[in-house]
């Protein structure tokens, strides 16, 4: 019954080692096609910066999906927690950045602690349950700004944090993936959301408290939206009540890319990053490669369709594969 | 032995929603005893270990260990007392690997971090100790239901539990892993472990239980020394009755091949199965969890797809890519899960027992829904298969166990072409006296002429009703008996052995 796998079959059968090879594989088409112009310290720092959002909060969405969630509200949490701060900051109130940016992460974290709560305690459908505070949270943010933006002059000392050069957001980055990778695989907690996700009802039956483990998800989550709302504000150097409108799914496709299930159970820290990692190289080289930015969202889909269905065929394959290994 | 009680309960009481799963029973088990555990499906066994799990929480009653009254609130409070159980369907998780599925709930942990490597060790051990084909670092969901199950079992020990609960661990084994089994059970026996072992195996009881508990309609029927007690007497504190009169089976006339299918083959579920049915016959087939039989009728039909096969009704051949098809051909599947399968629990009776011909009924160029026909037909049906319902809106959710299974044969009936039934463990979770009253349904559509291919895991039931019996093992079909020849060890003999002989021929 056992065989020993061939160093091919090892790459192709493991999710995140093919997404190596295809992402090495793109680098090398994009390079090409951009004349050696692509891989220069500058642009990948960019590709970075302009996702740092994406990125971070594709870490909450890892294990929002993992326990067969989906959370949409994240960027309406970001703009409402964003906004919150740059009010702060247009009237005077606050100016300390480490202080505006734990305000941030608390708003965020209320705000995913009540999704958690409603969807674990209430049975609510996550689906439905953060579409109502997609509209909520992103209300909040119109409602306490009265439509108004907080501009770069507002948040000049805060914005230093994110600016072009900084190192901020890439230690930011740094740290919430370090953290993430050790957290999933080498403590209880992380490895109580693959069970959750792979199978509640054993997961219950083996003592794990279900509902705590989904609300502390959709908690974590906000939280990462919620610090994305301060980073967005030193990224970009404005608060507006519309700011990454729409980008949750950008988020969501990043996982997906990366192998996480939709259907809960199985993903990892490391496929998330090069999901995401994947995404923001496309949107930086179309361009490069003379597309214009009109054809990235027809690009992008393609993609996101594509990589879902090679995965698919993979995973038929693979169940293939284990059910020929049963003796007829 | 002496009475030296590990787990006493007394008077348990459990109350889903409209029934009474446990009435007042008990159970006693002594330190270091393997005690069987005995009845028909539903006789409220499963809910019975779920109570001593800490899954459910009883009504009434007292639960006692070493004496002391305890209160389990949750499956984290049983297994810290030392109990652990193996259910009947394996509650694994399909995608974390072998390992994780032992030690989930009880890692090894250092500096708050997971020691991946000692558990992996302490995974092999396990494994070993159960003379294990498979390594702790695969993935759960490409094992087989057998390696599944020992998993499971591995779990249980992994707990360093003192009673062992084993939920029906011998239904997805082979013979020779069953000896396995036996053998485990009797080595943490001498151990000093505590056993409860649930099985339906007259031989599993007999290999390595001391004691018998026998349950019936969630009562508690008495406690038997497994060497006083002769089976004929345990069948009968198990069904409360004689079995003779529980299968009203009619002498028809077999008429000529209604249904054939031959080479059904799909990968790793079932491999050349070939089955014929005749006029007003009933045909069962009988095996092990696992054997293929769901998997194989359910691709004749359409449901799921079939890498190759042939099947004919009347000697034609028809071409069945989905349900409508084989329904197009006369071919009606009752299925095993009638809950999601075969109703639609929230609709009224009569909408459910139409939905297959509503297209038909209905009017004019758009379809418009015959809401008179419909009512006529379905209230037709419904009386011919005596549901106890008052009104054809009542909803399905409404009704028992059994008489949601005679809506879904109303259900068939309604379909005029049908040709041949095939039922999957009609009566599984079915009471008795409704048990009975779906057989005398089979009895009268075998007279009036439809072919019938039932498939089914009770014994009883397959002796009591089939005409001719074909027994399957491993995705195979190892034989087929006539009803004189047929006897429950025979059959049992072929479910397992046959079709490891075979192999080992072919693999020679």
């Amino acid at each position: 019954m056992q065989q020993k796998k061939s160093f091919w079959k090892r790459l192709t059968g493991s999710r995140e080692a093919s997404l190596v090879l295809i992402l090495v594989a793109l680098l090398i088409v994009v390079t090409i096609l951009s004349g050696g112009t692509f891989l220069t310290p500058s642009n990948i720092s960019q590709i970075f910066r302009n996702n740092a959002l994406t990125m971070l909060m594709a870490l909450g969405m890892l294990c929002v999906l993992l326990t067969a969630g989906i959370d949409i509200s994240i960027t309406s949490i970001l703009a409402f927690s964003g906004m919150t701060i740059g009010l702060l900051q247009k009237y005077d109130i606050l100016h300390n950045t480490f202080l505006l940016f734990l305000i941030a992460a608390l708003i965020g974290t209320g705000c995913g602690l009540l999704n958690g709560l409603i969807i674990s305690k209430g049975k609510v459908a996550p689906i439905i349950c953060t579409m109502g505070g997609m509209y909520i949270w992103r209300g909040l943010a119109y409602v306490i700004s009265n439509n108004n933006w907080a501009s770069g002059a507002d948040v000049s000392g805060f914005s230093d944090f994110g600016k072009d050069g900084s190192v901020g957001p890439y230690i930011i980055l740094a740290i919430a993936y370090v953290v993430f990778f050790i957290v999933m695989k080498w403590t209880t907690f992380g490895r109580r959301i693959y069970a959750v996700g792979s199978n509640a009802e054993a997961a219950e039956v083996s003592g794990i408290n279900v509902d705590k483990v989904i609300s502390l998800v959709y908690m974590i989550m906000g939280l990462l939206a919620g610090l994305s709302g301060a980073l967005s504000v030193s990224i970009y150097a404005s608060a507006q009540p519309n700011m990454q409108y729409g980008k949750e799914m950008d988020v969501i496709a990043a996982c997906v890319i990366g192998g996480v299930s939709m259907n809960g159970g199985r993903g990892s820290v490391v496929g998330t990053f090069l999901g995401a990692l994947f995404y923001a190289i496309v949107a930086k080289a179309l361009p490069l490669v003379g597309l214009e930015s009109i054809w990235q969202n027809l690009i992008k889909g393609i993609i996101v369709l594509a990589v879902v269905l090679l995965n698919v065929l993979t995973q038929r394959a693979m169940d293939r594969a284990n059910l020929e290994r049963r003796e007829l | 032995m002496s009475d030296d009680l590990i787990l006493e309960l007394k008077g348990i009481t459990k109350i889903f929603p409209g029934v009474k799963a446990l009435d007042q029973v008990q159970f006693q088990l002594r330190r270091g005893e393997v005690h069987a555990l005995m009845g028909e499906n539903g006789a409220g066994k499963s809910t019975f270990i779920k109570v001593i799990t800490g899954v459910h929480r009883a009504e009434e009653g007292h639960m006692y260990l070493n004496g002391q009254e305890v209160h389990f609130k949750g499956p984290k409070d049983a297994l810290e007392a030392g109990i652990a159980a193996v259910y009947q369907h394996p509650t694994t998780y399909p995608e974390l690997t072998v390992t994780e599925n032992i030690f989930m709930g009880h890692e090894f942990k250092k500096n708050g971090l997971i020691q991946w490597r000692a558990m992996n060790q302490e995974a092999k051990k396990l494994l070993d100790r159960l003379d294990a084909d498979f390594k702790p670092t695969e993935e759960m969901g490409a094992l087989s239901v057998a390696q599944q199950q020992m998993v499971e079992i591995a779990k249980a020990l992994s707990t360093n539990a003192k009673i062992i609960i084993l939920d029906e661990p011998t239904a997805a084994l082979a013979a020779n892993e069953s000896q396995r089994l036996y053998r485990i059970v009797d080595q943490l026996r001498d151990e000093g472990v505590s056993i409860i072992f649930i099985s339906h195996r007259m031989e599993d009881m007999y290999r390595v239980a001391s004691r018998v508990t026998v349950f019936r309609d969630a009562h508690y029927i008495g406690t038997y020394d497994v060497d006083k007690i002769t089976t004929p007497d345990l069948i009968k504190a198990m069904v409360g009755r004689e079995i003779s009169d529980m299968y009203p089976k009619p002498d028809v006339e077999i008429g000529k091949e209604v249904f054939r299918f031959e080479g059904m083959t799909r990968t790793g579920y079932f491999k050349d199965v070939a089955m014929t049915v005749h006029a007003g016959e009933i045909v069962g087939v009988t095996g092990l969890v696992g054997a293929g039989r769901t998997e194989t009728l359910e691709a004749v039909c359409g449901i799921t797809k079939a890498d190759s096969g042939h099947v004919f009704v009347d000697g034609k051949e028809v071409h069945i890519k989905k349900p409508a098809d084989a329904m197009k051909a006369g071919i009606v599947l009752l299925p095993e899960n009638r809950q999601t399968q075969g109703l639609i629990l929230r609709w009224g009776l009569g909408d459910n027992v139409i939905l297959p011909i509503q297209d038909e009924l209905a009017k004019g160029p758009f379809k418009v829904k015959n809401e008179k026909k419909e009512r006529e037909l379905s209230k037709k049906y419904l009386e011919e298969v005596d549901t106890k319902a008052v009104t054809i809106f009542d909803p399905a959710s409404s009704l028992s166990g059994g008489n949601q299974q005679k809506v879904v044969v109303a259900k068939a009936l309604v379909q005029d072409n049908m040709k041949v039934l095939i039922m999957d463990e009609p009566t599984k979770g079915v009471d008795v006296g409704a048990k009975a009253e779906i057989y005398s349904i089979m009895g009268d559509l075998a007279k009036k002429g439809y072919g019938i291919l039932m498939i089914s895991s009770e014994m009883p039931e397959i002796l009591g009703m089939s005409d001719r019996i074909y027994t399957m093992c491993k995705g195979r079909v190892t034989g087929c008996l006539d009803r004189r020849d047929a006897t429950q060890e025979l059959l049992l003999e072929m479910s397992m052995e046959k079709g490891n002989n075979e192999k080992k021929e072919a693999a020679e």
